[in-house]
C-alpha cells in the first residue's frame, strides 16, 4: 500500500461575503515531493494555503495530515501537525539575533537561557542536516534577504515542520540566491520533507517541482506531473485561454536623447546613500530597462527623477532642459510616471475610479469649469480611458479598491499613457497583475516606444526586462554595475545584479 | 487575495447604521434611567417634547444646532485632509474676539456692513489661531493634535487676560465687554419673521443658523466639486499619492487648517453676535469638542453633519428640559446621555457594522441564488 499523502485537502470551500474564494477544492500532496501551486492573483492560492495554515477556516471541507483528519483552527494547530509556513513578507524581528528569532513563540519556558541553549544545539543539527548555514548570533537587520529567508525556513524546521509552505519565495531574491534556495529545497526533499511552493513564475515551477496544481477563479483546474507539462500549457490553464508568453517587438532605431541623468546622488532621511553617482540616458524610441534586486536603489532613482524625492546632487535633463525636483513641473514637461508601488503612490483606493483618473492631472483645464471641477468631462474622460484600456468593470463610479490589481494598473497606465508624454517612467508595470493583463500592458509599452517615446522601465522580473527593453542597465547597491543587451545570458546579468563588475 | 467585500448600500451606510448606533445609546440610557428609578419612556417623551414640541424649545434646539454645524464642519474639513483639529474650541474663542472687535469698534455702522465685517472678523481670528499649529505641522512636523489642544489652553488664558484687563469697561468687575450697539446684533429669527408678519415663539435662534446652512453647502461644494477640495481629500486619503501627483502638502495642510479655523470662528457669530451680544468668558462651553462627535457621526459629510448637529442640538435642549422637570435627572445625567451617543456613534461606530454587512451580503447572495 502506498503511503498516505502528507496533506490531503478534501472539498475545501470558502466564501468571503460575495466572493467565492475557494470552490470545492480537493488536493493531495505526496510525501517527500515538491508540489507547486500556480494561479493568477485572486485565483485563491493564498486563501487555500491560509486555510491549511489556520489563518482562515474553511466553510466546509476536511484537512488530513498523513492520512489522519486534522482540524486546523489556528496556526498553532498547523504547527503542531507539522506544517510550517514561510511568508512572502518575512515575520522576523529585525533587532533580534537569528537565534532569538528562531525561538520566537517557542521560547521553552520562563527562563530564556535554557530555551536558547537548546535552540542553539538544535540549530547546529539543522545546519548540518540541511546545509542551512547561518550565524546564530547575527542580527537579522545585518543579513541579506536570502539569509533572512533561510532563517524563516529554520524557524519552521525548528518547530518540527514536516511540510513547508513557501509563498512566492523568490520575489526578493537574485537569480543566484533563488538557485541556492532551490538547492536547499531539493535537499529538504531528499531528507523526506514535503514542500509546497506557491508562485506565479512558471520557470521556477518547471525547474524544481515534481507536480503542479493550477488554480483559476477559486477552482482547482488541474494537477499535473511537471515533467509532462509545459509553461505554455500551464499559462493557458491559469488564464483559460491561449496566452503569448513572449513579447513580440520589432526593431527600432533610437533617436534623440530625451532623458539625461548626470551624476545623480540620492540619500534617504538618515543620510544613507541610496543612489550613488548614477548617469545614463534614455532616447526617443527605446525602452531602457533597469534590472536589479528590489531595494538596490531603483525606487529612489525613479522617485528622484520624477521629483517626489529630493536629490542630494547631480542633475537631470529632460529634452535638454534642466528638470527641477518637482512632481508637478515634471508632469508639465511631459514626463509621465507609473509608480512601482501603485497602492502607496499611484492611486487612492478609497476614491472612485474617475477621481483616480485625474490624479496628478487634476489641475488640467479640461477638467475645470469655472470655479468647479467639470464632472461631466471627468466622467467622459474616464469612460473613454476605461474603454481604451479594457478596464473591467467599466464603471467610473466604482471605488478603485474594488477593482482587481490588473485593472487598477490599467487605470494608472491609461492615465499616464493617454497624456502622450515624451518620457514614460514605469516601475514594476506588472506587479500583482494577472497574466492576461500582463500581455496587454506589455503591448502598450511597446506601442509607446514605437510611437517614438522614451520609456524607462524598472522591474525586478528579469524576464520582463529582457523581453521589453532595448538596453539593460543593472543596478546594485545604488550604483549602475553594468549595461548590456537584453539577449545577454541571465547568468551574466545575475552576476551584475549581485554586484560583480561586468 | 480578495478579502471580504465590505460594500454596503449607501442608505445603510449613512442612514441605518447611525440609527442603530443611536438606538443602542438610547437603550443604555434607558437602563441608566431605570437604575435611578425613572421611567425611560416618560423621560424620552419629555426630551422629545422639550426639543421639538413647542416653538421656544425648537428655537433653542436649532440655536444649539447652529453651533454644532459650525464646529462639525470645521472638524470635518480638517479630517478630510488627514488632520485631527482638536482646537475648534480655542479657534471659536478667538473668533469671538474677532466678532467682538468688529461689533465694539464699528458698532455705529449700518447692519448690512457690520454683518459681513463680523463674518470676516470671526473667520480671520479663528483661522489665525489655527494658523500657528498648521504652520508648525506643515513645516516642523509638530503634531497638530498636540498643538491644537495646547492652543485651546493658550486661547483660554489669553481671553481671560483680555477680558479682565483690556476689554471689560472701566469700573466693571465682570470679565466681559459692554453690550454691543443694537446695530451689531445679529437679527433674531423671531424678529425677522415678525417683520414679515409671521409670529413665532421667542428664542435665541438667529441669522447665524442660515449662515451655518450656507457654510454646509459651501463645504460640500468645496470638498467634492473643486480642485482644491479634491487635493485636500487626496492628501487625507493617501499623502504619498498627493506627493506623487505633484500637490504641495505643506500648503494644503495650512489651507485646510485655515478653513477649519474660520468655520470654528463662526460659532461666535451665533453665540456672541446672535445671542449674548457681548464677549464673555467660556462662551464656547465645549461645542468645539462635541463638534468632533458631530463630524464623526455625520461621516464628515455636510449633510450628515447637519443631521447629527440637529440630534445634538435636540439632546442639549431636550436634556435641559428633562433635568428641569425631573430633579433626579441632573445636568450631569444629560452629559452622560451625550457621552453615550458619542460612544456609540463615534468610538463604537463599527461595532454593529460587520453584522449588518453580513446580513446584507447574505440576503443579496440568497437573492442571486434564487434568481439563478
Amino acid at each position: 500500500m502506498a503511503a498516505p499523502p502528507a496533506i490531503a485537502l478534501a472539498h475545501i470551500d470558502k466564501r468571503f461575503g460575495a466572493v467565492h474564494a475557494n470552490k470545492d477544492i480537493s488536493l493531495e500532496i505526496e510525501k517527500g515531493t515538491i508540489h507547486g501551486i500556480v494561479g493568477e492573483n485572486g485565483a485563491g492560492k493564498s486563501t487555500l494555503m491560509s486555510i491549511l495554515f489556520g489563518f482562515y477556516q474553511a466553510d466546509s471541507g476536511e484537512i488530513s495530515v498523513d492520512g489522519k483528519p486534522t482540524p486546523i483552527v489556528r496556526p498553532t494547530d498547523a504547527i503542531k501537525a507539522g506544517i510550517g509556513m514561510v511568508h512572502q513578507h518575512f515575520m522576523l524581528v529585525g533587532k533580534f539575533t537569528v537565534l532569538e528569532n528562531v525561538v520566537l513563540g517557542a521560547e521553552g519556558g520562563f527562563i530564556l537561557n535554557q530555551g536558547l541553549g537548546k535552540a542553539r544545539r538544535e540549530l547546529e543539527r539543522l545546519e548540518k542536516d540541511y546545509g542551512l548555514q547561518v550565524d546564530p548570533s547575527a542580527q537579522i537587520d545585518d543579513l541579506p534577504v536570502g539569509l533572512q529567508q533561510r532563517v524563516e525556513i529554520l524557524k519552521a524546521l525548528y518547530r518540527g515542520a514536516e511540510v513547508l509552505i513557501l509563498d512566492e519565495p523568490t520575489g526578493v531574491l537574485t537569480p543566484s540566491e533563488a538557485e541556492h534556495l532551490f538547492r536547499i529545497l531539493k535537499q529538504l526533499k531528499a531528507q523526506g520533507k514535503t514542500i509546497v511552493l506557491i508562485t506565479h513564475k512558471l520557470k521556477e515551477i518547471m525547474a524544481v517541482t515534481d507536480r503542479v496544481s493550477v488554480m483559476r477563479r477559486g477552482e482547482m483546474v488541474a494537477t499535473l506531473e511537471t515533467q509532462a507539462t509545459s509553461p505554455e500549457e500551464l499559462a493557458e490553464l491559469m488564464v483559460g485561454r491561449r496566452v503569448l508568453l513572449r513579447v513580440v517587438k520589432s526593431e527600432r532605431i533610437p533617436e534623440r536623447t530625451v532623458l539625461e541623468v548626470r551624476n545623480l546622488v540620492v540619500t534617504d532621511s538618515a543620510g544613507t546613500v541610496k543612489v550613488d553617482d548614477v548617469s545614463f540616458i534614455v532616447r526617443a524610441g527605446e525602452i531602457v530597462g533597469i534590472a536589479g534586486v528590489a531595494g538596490n536603489g531603483q525606487s529612489e532613482l525613479l522617485e528622484a527623477i520624477t521629483g517626489i524625492r529630493p536629490r542630494a546632487s547631480g542633475e537631470i535633463l529632460l529634452n535638454g532642459k534642466l528638470l527641477p525636483c518637482d512632481a508637478a513641473e515634471a508632469r508639465a514637461q511631459k514626463l509621465a510616471h507609473v509608480p512601482e508601488d501603485r497602492h502607496r503612490l499611484g492611486i487612492v483606493t478609497s476614491f472612485d475610479a474617475c477621481e483616480n483618473v485625474i490624479l496628478g492631472y487634476h489641475g488640467d483645464e479640461v477638467y475645470q469649469k469655472g470655479l468647479f471641477q467639470d464632472r461631466r468631462a471627468i466622467l467622459a474622460d474616464t469612460a473613454k480611458k476605461m474603454e481604451d484600456f479594457d478596464v473591467r468593470p467599466q464603471d467610473p463610479h466604482l471605488r478603485l479598491g474594488l477593482f482587481s490589481g490588473g485593472n487598477q494598473q490599467k487605470i494608472v497606465l491609461a492615465r499616464e499613457i493617454e497624456q502622450d508624454p515624451d518620457l514614460l517612467i514605469v516601475g514594476q508595470p506588472t506587479r500583482g497583475v494577472d497574466i492576461g493583463a500582463i500581455e496587454f500592458i506589455h503591448k502598450r509599452l511597446i506601442a509607446m516606444r514605437d510611437r517614438g517615446k522614451a520609456v524607462l522601465l524598472v522591474s525586478v522580473e528579469l524576464d520582463e526586462i529582457r523581453g521589453l527593453a532595448d538596453r539593460v542597465l543593472v543596478m546594485c547597491g545604488g550604483r549602475i554595475t553594468g549595461e548590456c543587451a537584453p539577449e545577454t545570458p541571465e547568468k551574466q546579468i545575475g552576476l551584475m545584479m549581485a554586484g560583480a563588475a561586468a | 487575495m480578495s478579502g471580504p467585500q465590505r460594500e454596503l448600500p449607501r442608505w445603510v451606510d449613512i442612514g441605518l447604521i447611525p440609527l442603530i448606533n443611536l438606538l443602542a445609546a438610547l437603550v443604555i440610557t434607558g437602563l441608566v434611567f431605570l437604575a435611578i428609578g425613572e421611567s425611560p419612556l416618560e423621560s424620552l417623551g419629555i426630551m422629545l417634547n422639550g426639543a421639538f414640541g413647542y416653538g421656544t424649545g425648537l428655537g433653542y434646539t436649532l440655536f444649539y444646532t447652529t453651533n454644532f454645524i459650525f464646529t462639525g464642519l470645521a472638524f470635518a474639513v480638517a479630517l478630510h485632509a488627514g488632520l485631527f483639529n482638536i482646537g475648534a474650541e480655542g479657534q471659536a474663542y478667538l473668533g469671538g474676539l474677532g466678532v467682538a472687535l468688529v461689533c465694539l469698534g464699528l458698532g455705529a455702522l449700518p447692519m448690512v456692513i457690520i454683518i459681513p465685517l463680523a463674518i470676516a472678523g470671526a473667520a480671520l481670528f479663528g483661522a489665525g489661531w489655527a494658523f500657528i499649529p498648521a504652520y508648525l505641522q506643515a513645516r516642523r512636523g509638530s503634531h497638530v493634535v498636540i498643538t491644537t489642544i495646547m492652543f485651546n489652553f493658550i486661547a483660554s488664558a489669553l481671553m481671560i487676560y483680555l477680558l479682565v484687563n483690556v476689554l471689560s469697561p472701566p469700573g466693571s468687575m465682570n470679565p466681559e465687554t459692554r453690550t454691543f450697539d443694537p446695530n451689531a446684533h445679529l437679527p433674531l429669527i423671531h424678529d425677522v419673521m415678525a417683520g414679515l408678519g409671521i409670529t413665532i415663539a421667542r428664542s435665541p435662534l438667529n441669522l447665524a443658523f442660515l449662515w451655518a446652512l450656507i457654510c454646509a453647502v459651501a463645504v460640500w461644494l468645496l470638498m467634492w466639486h473643486t480642485t482644491l477640495g479634491y487635493q485636500l481629500r487626496v492628501l487625507g486619503a493617501n499623502p504619498a499619492a498627493a506627493a506623487y501627483a505633484g500637490m504641495k502638502p505643506q500648503r494644503l495642510i495650512i489651507i485646510a487648517m485655515l478653513i477649519s479655523g474660520a468655520l470654528s470662528g463662526f460659532l461666535a457669530l451665533n453665540e456672541i453676535m446672535g445671542a449674548q451680544n457681548r464677549l464673555l468668558l467660556e462662551f464656547t462651553s465645549g461645542y468645539g469638542f462635541v463638534g468632533i462627535a458631530v463630524a464623526l457621526m455625520g461621516r464628515s459629510h455636510p449633510f450628515g453633519i447637519v443631521l447629527a448637529a440637529i440630534l445634538f442640538g435636540a439632546l442639549y435642549q431636550g436634556g435641559a428640559d428633562l433635568s428641569f422637570e425631573k430633579p433626579t435627572i441632573t445636568r450631569d445625567m444629560i452629559v452622560v446621555i451625550q457621552g453615550l451617543v458619542i460612544l456609540f456613534a463615534g468610538a463604537l461606530e463599527h461595532m454593529f457594522r460587520p453584522h449588518i454587512a453580513r446580513f446584507f451580503q447574505g440576503s443579496r447572495l440568497k437573492a442571486k441564488e434564487a434568481r439563478a
